[in-house]
């Protein structure tokens, strides 16, 4: 089958994909965006949380097919998606095909507060972290610890990323950081 | 999309002026392409025409076979290609010290999941349907699962025959190795004791349960050897297995480093890096393997299981006289590095305390339980669960405070190990215990803000609702650990690092180059900062570890730090000794400090005066001619431990590290909620203070998960994994972890490159003993089995 989709803001068509495949799996092997990761494919670890129409989701539960004509936003659109949320919506000027474009508020403070390690777990957390803060600019440790509560990590004992929220949530209601 | 996606690019990292250097927490240089999704981890590689490998399991834990049809999946359309035994092209068995497994299984499966046939597709799931269309008739066999089973009369012989250089002193063969420790006079000491404590425990089957599945792609090269990306832990010791199994020499076999997703010991074998390139090399195509999460558990091994039984014996003044013990290691199907393990579990099973009298002895056996291996920690995790529990029940016989009575018996630099070892820089057991116990404690009961409703989410069971605090109960728990520091027994550890220096665009520039597998532990990021500390560089570009520079040995036993480390700052010296020989062949009459080189040093892209003159610029030094050389680096030796007595330097380092568990136990329901887990540890030198408390927080957490959560589970009737998936293996979820503050002491190790010493696994030992001890306080039960059940709490 034919799935349209649209991935972080652009329209993307995969050709043949097999019903039984997932939308990670045509995120990773159609579409050329290996972001959201394969820790598990059980739904269990959260490495693969993407958004779909808004709402986080493990794209390895969702079948290709319920993703047609549909929203995505993966690790690699967050930058991006950070930024129209930020200028009200509205596409920006940078971040142009070819420019680097300047990492979320939540990517920096997961790089600053090195909460970052062998980071396979990263993408996810960062997807749900981004939703977190997006309609709870200030969460205390127990909604953090909540809403990151589907999300495995191994290396890093998940202290620092809490360290990594806060930090980005205190930047984005300009506390002084 | 790209034709091909193999490794990273060279990553290059600029810090500002003077920044960047040793002692800094310093951004690792792989942090942005991590979170914005674009790091090439081994199951992302993606190759035009490439095939999908999958391997066909052993449902039996111990079975022949006797016959193995291919014949059905062969004819599956997308079917490229399948591969039995009988297809194998040289050399059949791999295996890091003994080659002992087969690539895939003969005429017997040792374990349940091991490897049968491999198929090569189009598409994955045409692979797995091809793999379940091999047709393989089994008889099962008798079982071997603990050491009554393993070493009675008519044991079945798992490996019969077997010619490795243990054999010769094990009491029977289905023992891989045997390490007795032996010191003073136990029997005379016991004699003299006012307490005896003998007790026996348990540790459970751990998981590394690395996020990143085992995964890597198998490139076929023209001149007939094969190019393979791959996650690991030590490029060049797969190399030199995978040669000898796909007849090529090593030359012909190249390894570069893909993204590691965590590692943890589960990287150290082979997984499904000999079968991806076997397919590669048959089809001729490219062929990428990435397990699942169900094959993952198969797929590599697991923490060793013990059985410990100790005795403690002490004066009523709280000195320690003697300890007896004895620990048997199950190592599963294959040996692995069950040899090592046995040597790190007796040369460290009585803790980090001065006792003159030892009699202890480890053991690793065979059975057709799943291969045990590495793991953070090995050996010395199962010892310290055991003795620890031990200095609390001494203790508490005594009427002794625990941390008191650790203290009075803590070593200290100049003590000597039991294996006669002296233990010649810092040994701070003390002082780590002091820092744990002198934090505050965490508020208690916290669930009941000021007059408001109970928030369960800080109660056990939180959201659940099972409880609002009725029955729950405090406790508080001490232990401390010790640990070695690289890989131990007279093995000939070294490193390798190759470092170029020349101009780019008018600025001197450092390119470093080793093999170190960067598994998350944040080694490129150290490796940025020595070079700018030894080079005066800013700008440091790290070049894709791959077997064309010399092995860095494996990124485990806490050692790249040290070795690597080492490695990179040994080669800067010598590109450091070259500038200086540049810059005295062309300067040196015009100032007469080039005389005396070891007064200068490199800093801000110019050679200074240790008065702080810049008397030469190194891009003018250099001009066009850049310095490109390669070294290796080794520590002291070591010697092997003695087969009957257990003496010899044997550890090139100690790691020390002491925690505080507080726990609330609903002793209703048996649920368990760590409130905090408190850590102290001696780093010598913290390089990247970021990157080590890091990785005291994850080694305490996988600690924690070992002493409440994690266990492989094998059914008692057949050996078979009954939880091979993350929905029934649990490891420590964000809402499972505590609050970790973490004191860092920095006494230097002067044998050490920078007083360094080696962090990451030494948090994974004391963390699960003080949780346990701090559940005992809390409830009162005697808990002798990690991990910690709710039926262990409830008596249910």
């Amino acid at each position: 089958m034919r799935v349209n989709i649209t991935v972080n803001g652009r329209p993307y068509a995969a050709d043949d994909v097999w019903e039984g495949e997932s939308l990670l799996y045509v995120l990773r092997e159609r579409l050329g965006l290996p972001g959201s990761k394969n820790a598990c494919e059980q739904g269990e670890c959260g490495s693969c949380t993407v958004r779909l129409d808004g709402l986080p989701v493990c794209a390895c539960l969702v079948a290709a097919g319920q993703a047609e004509g549909r929203e995505v936003v993966t690790v690699e659109g967050l930058a991006d998606h950070a930024r129209r949320r930020s200028a009200g919506g509205q596409p920006s000027e940078a971040g142009r095909a070819g420019e680097a474009a300047p990492p979320a508020p939540v990517q920096q403070a997961f790089i600053d507060a090195g909460a970052v390690q062998c980071g396979f777990c990263t993408p996810g957390l960062l997807v749900a972290a981004d939703e977190l803060l997006e309609r709870n600019p200030d969460p205390s440790d127990a909604d953090i610890r909540e809403a990151l509560s589907g999300n495995l990590c191994r290396c890093t004992g998940y202290e620092k990323i809490l360290d990594a929220v806060r930090l980005a949530a205190a930047r984005t209601t300009g506390e002084a950081v | 999309m790209a034709a091909v996606r193999t490794a990273s690019a060279p990553l290059t990292q600029a810090a500002g002026v003077g920044g960047g250097v040793v002692g800094e927490s310093v951004p690792r240089p792989d942090g942005i392409l991590k979170v914005t999704g674009e790091f090439a981890y081994s199951s992302d590689l993606w190759h035009e025409d490439m095939l999908w490998g999958f391997t066909l399991r052993s449902p039996y834990a111990h079975a022949a076979i006797r016959s193995i049809d291919t014949a059905g999946a062969l004819a599956l359309p997308g079917v490229y290609a399948v591969m039995t035994h009988a297809d194998l092209p040289a050399e059949t068995h791999y295996g890091l010290e003994i080659r002992d497994q087969p690539v895939l299984a003969k005429d017997r499966v040792r374990y349940h999941g091991e490897a049968v046939a491999i198929v090569a597709a189009d598409h994955p799931e045409t692979a797995r349907r091809a793999a379940a269309l091999i047709a393989v008739e089994y008889e099962e066999l008798p079982l071997v699962v603990d050491e009554a089973t393993a070493t009675a009369p008519d044991a079945p012989l798992l490996h019969p025959g077997r010619t490795d250089h243990h054999a010769a002193h094990v009491p029977h063969p289905n023992i891989v190795h045997r390490q007795p420790v032996r010191r003073g006079d136990v029997a005379a000491a016991r004699a003299r004791a006012d307490v005896v404590v003998r007790r026996d425990y348990e540790v459970g089957m751990q998981d590394q349960a690395f996020l990143g599945p085992e995964s890597g792609l198998a490139v076929p090269a023209e001149d007939g050897g094969v190019d393979l990306y791959i996650a690991t832990q030590w490029l060049h010791v797969d190399r030199d297995q995978l040669a000898p199994v796909l007849g090529l020499p090593a030359d012909k076999v190249r390894l570069t480093l893909s993204g590691v997703g965590g590692a943890f010991g589960a990287r150290e074998d082979l997984s499904m890096q000999a079968h991806a390139c076997l397919l590669a090399l048959r089809t001729g195509k490219p062929v990428k393997i990435v397990y699942n999460r169900y094959e993952s558990f198969f797929g590599h091994v697991h923490r060793h299981p013990a059985k410990l039984t100790y005795e403690h014996g002490a004066t009523r003044d709280g000195t320690l006289l003697y300890v007896q013990c004895r620990i048997v290691l199950d190592g599963g199907a294959y040996a692995s590095s069950s040899p090592a393990v046995v040597g790190n579990a007796a040369s460290l099973s009585i803790g980090p305390y001065v006792v003159e009298n030892v009699d202890a002895e480890a053991v690793a056996l065979y059975s057709n339980n799943p291969p045990c291996g590495a793991m953070r920690g090995f050996g010395a995790v199962q010892a310290c669960f055991a003795y620890e529990a031990q200095m609390d029940a001494v203790a508490a016989e005594l009427g002794m405070d625990p941390v008191e009575f650790r203290q009075r018996n803590a070593m200290s630099q100049g003590a000597t190990m039991p294996t006669g070892q002296l233990v010649d820089s810092p040994a701070p057991v003390a002082e780590l215990l002091r820092r744990v116990k002198a934090l505050p404690l965490p508020p208690e009961r916290a669930w009941e803000a000021a007059g408001g409703p109970v928030d369960v989410r800080a109660l056990p069971g939180g959201l659940s609702n099972t409880t609002h605090g009725e029955a729950v109960v405090r406790g508080v728990g001490y232990a401390v650990g010790i640990k070695n520091v690289g890989f131990s027994e007279g093995f000939d550890d070294y490193s390798t690092a190759r470092i170029r220096l020349e101009v780019i665009a008018g600025e001197p520039v450092a390119l470093v180059h080793t093999a170190m597998a960067e598994v998350g532990q944040g080694g490129v990021t150290v490796h940025t900062q020595i070079a700018r500390t030894e080079l005066g560089v800013d700008r440091v570009t790290l070049h894709p570890a791959d077997t064309r520079v010399g092995s860095a040995g494996s990124t485990s036993a806490s050692r790249q730090t040290y070795m690597t480390g080492g490695a990179i700052k040994h080669t800067c010296e010598a590109v450091r000794e070259e500038v200086l020989r540049r810059g005295r062949a062309r300067f040196g009459a015009a100032h007469p400090a080039w005389a005396a080189p070891e007064r200068l040093r490199l800093a801000d892209g110019k050679v200074v005066t240790d008065g702080g003159e810049a008397i030469g610029d190194l891009a003018e030094i250099l001009g066009e001619e850049a310095i490109d050389l390669e070294r290796e680096f080794r520590h002291r030796p070591t010697e092997p431990f003695d087969l009957g007595t257990g003496q010899g330097f044997g550890h090139v380092q100690y790691s020390f590290c002491a925690h505080r568990a507080v726990v609330e136990v609903d002793t209703e329901l048996g649920l368990v909620k760590v409130v905090e887990l408190a850590a102290a540890q001696d780093v010598g030198k913290a390089i990247n203070p970021l990157s080590v408390v890091g990785q005291i927080q994850g080694g305490s957490t996988q600690g924690l998960g070992l002493a409440v959560m994690e266990e492989i589970v094998v059914s008692a009737d057949g050996a078979r994994v009954r939880n091979p998936s993350f929905t029934d293996y649990l490891i420590p979820t964000v809402l499972d972890t505590p609050s970790m503050p973490v004191e860092v002491l920095e006494l230097a190790d002067d044998h050490a490159p920078y007083g360094l010493r080696g962090v990451g696994e030494a948090p994974t030992l004391s963390s699960t003993p003080a949780v346990v001890a701090a559940i005992r306080a809390a409830t009162g039960r005697p808990l002798h089995r990690v991990p910690v059940r709710p039926e262990h709490l409830t008596g249910t």
